[in-house]
């Protein structure tokens, strides 16, 4: 939702507003340097103040948590119960395989649908752009309930079943995960030339499928990893869908512990704290390394 | 095209059923006739005072974190980007945008109740500061929306700042403007579509939450997700359909709330390009 038609991005950005000095200083000689500096002395004392508000609002949380979870003898001991918990690593286990089949199914029907309104139906462009966005007004906890009103009696009792509540819950995934993959698939396609990568293929004889695979695809690698981690970030700690669906998984896990223990849930949350900042990290590093915009921020 | 077969199928119908449950009278039996026959009733049902408060509730809060965060987002985007503060501490301030704005749910409630709840770490000093922190009160969800929506407002407004050119403000200046004169006619006119947008989107961020008021009051507090999951886990209400048109004036609402949204950053994008 925050990309920027002209793939401006935001490192290039930075460096024109904060390093700007010296180009305008070169390229304007009439130019007092002061002017274009950014306000240093007495004015910045201001934005200190608020840097360091929301730097508290960050930490103090966080710090809490840990010296809550340091309450339990012996030290670390609250950790140490949790890894130990075999329901610890299967509620993860089963969060991150399901973020992963997510992330693939979603890949597969996102790439051709975007590509092909790319090539051939640049038309309905802006209907898939509005269809990608519906997510983010049925809010998740809409979603599940209809999902379980409409999939609990004939023709399809999914959520009657294991199997079927998993694939309940993949499915909603796949929906929350259209928005980001949409868009930085999209984004992708737009930073290539689709038209000439397709003619130059299908002269070389190359079908459809193979384009796809075999030229689309790896072109499109950043963007599918961007949308991927973000993905990932949100389906592994997602509570609402999976509770009521009765998955076993690691959000609805945490709640769980939080009800029946005391230190041991100030653990997990850090932990699970400590995931979304690996996957944050990891794109972070995709991010640096391509010169497209990543969108980074999901809804709640 | 199996994407248009799947949204329907995993979107669009379950949102339908919901839709058309909403009109049905599905209060009597189901061997009564008049079961499933068109009425309104379901919606005239929303201003009981239980669930027209739960709306009120769910308003209030979004629009006061998504005020308050939207402000108070902008000010430490512009505090690193225009601020004059070292250049790190600005992609030190993104990247913790990013872990924040996704750090919602349980983990987040459980941080908030570790830190300022009955036995949290802090709770001790706000007390002797006079401080009495109601962690099941509207404030602390409050408090905890906050978390992730000022950094998501640092995340969509940064771009929106960067693109403040250098030279509109030379411009200005070269013509006699004051820095109030700047803010006032060029620089906030640029801004106030992507200030708007963003505070919009805060606002339906904050309005579909349900795990972080879920996980930190218990389900105790009376807002439109809340309710509406007492009606997924047994029927609360003892009636469907009031509890599909609960959910519909949900959808009405962030219908409207994205549609402002993606109108409004569309307008911001003529700046940024």
């Amino acid at each position: 939702m925050t990309g920027t038609p002209g793939g401006l991005s935001t490192g290039s950005a930075a460096s024109v507003s904060t390093r700007g000095s010296a180009a305008s200083v070169l390229t304007r000689g009439t130019q007092r340097p002061a002017a274009t500096k950014p306000r240093r002395g007495p004015a910045s004392f201001v934005w200190w103040i608020v840097f360091i508000i929301g730097l508290l609002y960050f930490f103090l949380p966080l710090l809490g948590t840990f010296a809550f979870s340091m309450r339990s003898e012996p030290l670390f001991s609250a950790y140490a119960v949790v890894v130990d918990d075999p329901q610890f690593g299967q509620t993860l286990f089963y969060s991150f395989l399901v973020g992963i089949i997510t992330i693939v199914v979603s890949t597969i029907l996102i790439v051709p649908t975007a590509f092909w309104v790319r090539l051939r139906l640049p038309r309905l462009r802006p209907y898939i752009e509005f269809i990608t966005l519906l997510p983010f007004v049925i809010p998740p906890i809409i979603l599940v309930f209809g999902l379980i009103r409409s999939y609990s009696g004939d023709p399809f009792p999914l959520a009657g079943s294991d199997l079927g509540s998993n694939v309940l819950l993949i499915a909603a995934y796949v929906v929350l995960s259209f928005p980001y993959m949409y868009r930085a698939v999209d984004t992708g396609l737009r930073s290539i030339d689709v038209r000439s990568l397709t003619e130059a293929s299908q002269s070389l004889g190359a079908g459809w499928i193979t384009v796809l695979v075999r030229v689309i695809f790896p072109n499109l690698r950043v963007s599918l990893l961007s949308g991927a981690f973000l993905t990932l970030a949100i389906v592994v700690g997602e509570f609402t869908i999976a509770t009521f669906l009765a998955r076993p998984a690691f959000g609805p896990y945490i709640e769980l512990i939080g009800g029946n223990r005391a230190y041991e849930p100030a653990a997990v949350s850090l932990i699970s704290f400590g995931l979304t900042w690996i996957a944050m990290g990891l794109l972070g590093l995709i991010g640096r390394q391509s010169r497209q915009k990543i969108q980074i921020a999901g809804a709640h | 095209m199996p994407f248009l077969i799947f949204t329907l199928a995993f979107l669009v119908i379950p949102t339908f059923y919901l839709a058309s449950g909403s009109f049905q009278n599905l209060a009597v039996a189901p061997n009564d006739p008049a079961h499933g026959a068109f009425t309104l009733q379901n919606y005239s049902a929303l201003s009981q005072p239980n669930l027209a408060d739960s709306y009120f509730a769910s308003i209030e809060i979004s629009l006061v974190t998504a005020v308050v965060g939207g402000i108070f987002g902008f000010l430490l985007a512009y505090a690193v980007i225009m601020g004059g503060l070292p250049r790190f501490l600005r992609s030190a301030l993104m990247t913790y945008s990013g872990v924040a704005s996704n750090f919602a749910g349980v983990p987040l409630a459980f941080a908030f109740t570790f830190t300022v709840g009955a036995s949290g770490i802090l709770t001790p000093l706000l007390l002797a500061g006079g401080v009495h922190l109601n962690i099941y009160s509207k404030t602390a969800l409050e408090l905890a929306y906050l978390y992730f929506q000022f950094p998501l407002m640092v995340l969509i407004i940064a771009p929106a700042i960067d693109g403040l050119r250098k030279d509109w403000r030379e411009a200005s200046e070269n013509m006699g403007a004051s820095a109030f004169q700047y803010w006032r006619f060029v620089a906030f006119p640029i801004l106030l579509p992507s200030l708007l947008g963003t505070v919009i989107l805060l606002f339906g961020n904050a309005f579909g939450a349900q795990a972080t008021a879920f996980a930190l009051t218990g389900g105790s507090i009376n807002i439109v997700t809340i309710q509406i999951t007492r009606q997924i886990r047994g029927d609360a209400l003892n009636d469907p359909g009031i509890g599909y048109a609960l959910a519909m004036g949900m959808v009405a609402i962030m219908a409207v709330t994205i549609g402002a949204y993606a109108l409004l950053q569309r307008r911001a994008e003529r700046w940024q390009r």
